[in-house]
């Protein structure tokens, strides 16, 4: 019996050759999604927005306009209300109200009250209100995560590798996360903290497959002095390509039962992972490995790393 | 051979699966069968999230600038009174708060010495580094400046907010017997969870005031006019009634205060037989009042909560027990909330409620049967992927799989971790990774024996190859959970919390204890060819 294998044995695909056609298509994607933050936009959460949302179950079809009216009434600015899931179940979601750090939560009671009173047999599920201050806090606190977590990943890669390494890493990371938040603002899923938590792990995965690549080049370098770089990444992509195929398409199965079958409230999160996989995947081949060809890693690499760590050794052992 | 476990190491091996997998068991009992076992079989269980089980979360903020307003007003007291006790007194002028410090001006020349050395007294050490929380400064030969130092107000915020912290805490749960968690988050908020909690308004009812009470003696010789004008006799002020109830004027001199009360309940009584709560003071402020109720027979005194007058009843008799009421049209609802804040004691600060979540139970209930059902169909999904892809390698891969889920389960309930939404959303993903270091390892294996290794040797090849990248790529999974860990709020916490530790275990799964199962294989059999 033989097992199944994804990839047939010994490819050799030329896919560097086709590096500056993808760094096209890349360049644009990405341009087009730093356009698209700018001009159209993310659908902050009341995470992000502060504000507050409302969920509510009635008992019967809810009449959103009705709705509308009743809490437009109470004079606390625009609200969007929305059925989700079934028509008795709503969203309402509001801009923050003016005046002072509890005011969304004042309002959330408000809201709250008034809808109590004419349906008095409504359910609320999930109410949140953030106030302005907290929300911008939590934006520039995962702005900063994103920010410190690609710093420190290059750092690292900088010290296992060299330092071309950490370039091409944090070139591919850039990739990946601004397509990844170009399609936030282009299909206006809600961006929330745990979008934010996404991204962080795309991060992550993307960076564990440009790993898995480099680790490959890194011993080949060391292996086949004389080969040109060109043909060295080639044959590291090709060598690696079960193990990238398999993973990616285990992640990419996961991923899908969890998006198709799991809960709502983690769509957006899922969505986000789902699209890192397939852009990290890419990324790690076509960004990450051409920009190697670029900054001139070539047969001279990782000798002089080999002697300064031997010679670190030395020291170690003398000291010792 | 050097691929086999000396066997200590299969004896670590073993064990730290076996504490894993059992610890993982209480999980998948109710809390009251767990409850029962004896003493020496683990009983921690995980606990989830908020968003997992349905409840309250609310952020309480205060404000730095009143803390500091409060630590300056305290201080220009204190400045009062020492330099009127000081011996002969100092003269000095008003003492002004203005933009953060206290500044006055002493009025004979030679006493400014004295006046410097008096206010430094009533300045404080903070730290070990013998900086006080005042700097005293003398500027143009007679006025005298102080004003906080950074490290003073640091060390007041702090302790503001953790007394804080403790009197919420003993609201929300007089007796501690409730699930609540409040933790004190940055340097000026406080968080509040209470799990089940559907609606919070009560509970914001109860955390909105600071529940400062006084008693102060009403100060008879205030005319109408100064009360409309503001402008009260020295050594007064003016108070409110509560909302339209018109104005009073009361000492200054608190004559005991709210401190000093042991046990407040709420109660019925008056003429009308209203709400009322019931107090009962400590033996000092028993006492107090007893003097100040003797004294001052057929007086009013002051009920003051929050620098509002709720009451200033006539002193018929002395009140010697130290027991008394407060009335003061309460509903049942508003006394009984009073008496819980004054058994609490008087926040030090007010807060504000800056973030709020109320998390409903169906949807949660809802959620998390949906993300197990997902998780148990991904799993199955991949143990099939994986056995016909690499058949008996897949197989070990499919068992560390499972024992490193059920790992990742029992180590978070023995660090009392808690699960969250995105928690288990990042249990999958650790799930992946963990197929990914699997896969890494099968891969090399495939790689070596296609490059005419022997089989031992491939299969020590593969492992020592693949570990090194293994090693690498989980490394920044480690470093972005860590960032994610110290930087992140509430959910992102939860996830990294899981990635962390999904990290260590799937490498030792992934690595370690497959490679425990491949080698024991190889032991028993002596293959001389792989078949994946």
């Amino acid at each position: 019996m033989k097992p199944f294998k994804l990839v047939p044995d010994n490819t050799n695909i030329a896919f560097l050759s086709y590096r500056r056609l993808a760094i096209t298509i890349s360049s644009i994607l990405i341009v087009g999604s730093i356009l698209l933050v700018i001009f159209r936009g993310f659908n902050y959460g009341v995470d992000f927005a502060g504000g507050q949302s409302l969920n509510v179950k009635f008992s019967q079809p809810a009449q959103v306009e009705a709705l509308r009216t009743q809490i437009d009434a109470l004079g606390l600015g625009d609200a969007s209300i929305q059925t989700f899931g079934s028509p008795k179940e709503v969203s309402i979601r509001m801009q923050l109200p003016k005046g002072g750090e509890e005011a969304a939560s004042k309002a959330a009671d408000a809201v709250r009250a008034s809808v109590k009173a004419k349906y008095p047999d409504a359910v609320f599920g999930d109410v949140e209100s953030v106030s302005g201050n907290v929300s911008q806090e939590l934006l520039r606190s995962g702005a900063l995560a994103v920010g410190l977590a690609m710093l420190g990943i290059s750092v690292f890669i900088w010290f296992r590798f060299e330092w071309p390494f950490a370039v091409g890493a944090l070139v591919a990371l850039f990739h990946d996360v601004s397509i990844t938040l170009g399609f936030f603002a282009l299909t206006r899923l809600e961006f929330n903290l745990s979008v934010l938590g996404a991204i962080l792990t795309i991060m992550g995965y993307s960076l564990n497959d440009t790993i898995i690549v480099f680790d490959r080049v890194r011993e080949n370098l060391k292996k086949y002095r004389k080969m040109a770089i060109e043909p060295l990444l080639d044959l590291s992509v090709n060598e690696t390509l079960a193990r990238t195929l398999v993973t990616s398409l285990s992640l990419f199965m996961t991923l899908l039962v969890l998006l198709l079958l799991g809960p709502q409230v983690i769509f957006g999160f899922t969505a986000a992972m789902l699209l890192g996989v397939v852009v990290g995947t890419f990324s790690s081949t076509y960004i990450a490995a051409p920009i190697l060809i670029w900054l001139k890693v070539g047969p001279d690499s990782f000798i002089p790393k080999a002697v300064a760590a031997n010679a670190g050794a030395e020291r170690v052992s003398r000291e010792g | 051979m050097q691929f086999d476990f000396p066997k200590w190491k299969v004896w670590l091996v073993l064990i730290v699966t076996v504490v894993g997998l059992v610890s993982a068991v209480p999980n998948f009992f109710s809390a009251e069968t767990v409850a029962n076992w004896p003493s020496f079989v683990p009983h921690a269980q995980l606990a989830y999230g908020l968003d997992l089980k349905g409840g309250s979360h609310l952020l309480l903020e205060a404000d730095p600038k009143d803390v500091i307003k409060q630590k300056l007003d305290k201080m220009q007291a204190q400045v009062s009174s020492a330099m009127a006790r000081s011996d002969p007194a100092i003269d000095v002028g008003d003492i002004t708060e203005d933009n953060g410090t206290i500044s006055f001006f002493v009025r004979n020349a030679k006493d400014v010495d004295r006046a410097r050395e008096a206010a430094y007294r009533l300045t404080t050490g903070v730290g070990v580094t013998g900086q006080r929380d005042f700097n005293v400064e003398v500027r143009d030969t007679t006025r005298i400046v102080m004003k906080p130092t950074d490290a003073g107000l640091k060390d007041t915020i702090n302790s503001t907010i953790e007394t804080a912290r403790s009197v919420v805490a003993k609201r929300i749960d007089p007796n501690g017997t409730k699930e609540v968690t409040v933790v004190r988050q940055g340097t000026n908020r406080i968080l509040v969870e209470v799990p089940g909690l559907q609606d919070p308004a009560g509970l914001k009812a109860l955390l909105g005031k600071t529940a400062k009470l006084e008693f102060k003696m009403v100060d008879e010789t205030a005319n109408p006019q100064q009360l409309a004008q503001g402008t009260a006799p020295p050594g007064s002020q003016i108070l409110p009634y509560p909302t339209g109830g018109g104005l009073i004027a009361v000492n200054r001199r608190v004559a005991v205060s709210g401190d000093e009360l042991s046990n407040a309940t709420p109660g019925t009584g008056g003429d009308n037989n209203q709400p009322v709560v019931n107090f009962t003071f400590n033996t000092s402020g028993a006492q107090k009042f007893a003097h100040v109720t003797q004294d001052n027979v057929g007086k009013r005194f002051a009920v003051i909560l929050d620098n509002v007058v709720l009451t200033a009843p006539v002193i018929n008799t002395p009140i010697l027990g130290g027991r008394g009421y407060i009335e003061g049209s309460f509903t049942p609802q508003s006394a009984s909330d009073l008496a819980v804040q004054l058994n609490s004691g008087a926040l030090p600060v007010a807060l504000k409620v800056v973030e709020e979540r109320t998390i409903g139970p169906e949807l949660g209930v809802e959620s998390i049967q949906k993300g197990m059902l997902a998780g148990g169909i991904a799993v199955v999904l991949l143990a099939i992927f994986m056995v016909i892809t690499y058949f008996r390698f897949g197989v070990y891969t499919t068992i560390s799989l499972v024992i490193n889920a059920l790992m990742i389960l029992g180590v978070m309930a023995l660090l009392n971790a808690t699960l969250t939404l995105p928690g288990i959303a990042g249990f999958i993903l650790t799930l992946g990774a963990a197929v990914d270091a699997n896969v890494l390892i099968n891969e090399r294996i495939r790689e070596e024996v296609k490059r005419g290794r022997r089989t031992l040797q491939a299969i020590e090849f593969g492992y020592k190859e693949a570990t090194r990248a293994i090693f690498d790529a989980n490394f920044t999974n480690v470093i972005s959970a860590a960032i994610m860990f110290y930087f992140g709020t509430g959910p992102i916490r939860g996830f990294a919390v899981v990635l962390a530790i999904g990290v260590c275990t799937s490498v030792f799964c992934g690595v370690t204890l497959s490679r425990l199962m491949v080698a024991d294989w190889f032991r028993r059999t002596r293959p001389t060819s792989i078949n994946m």
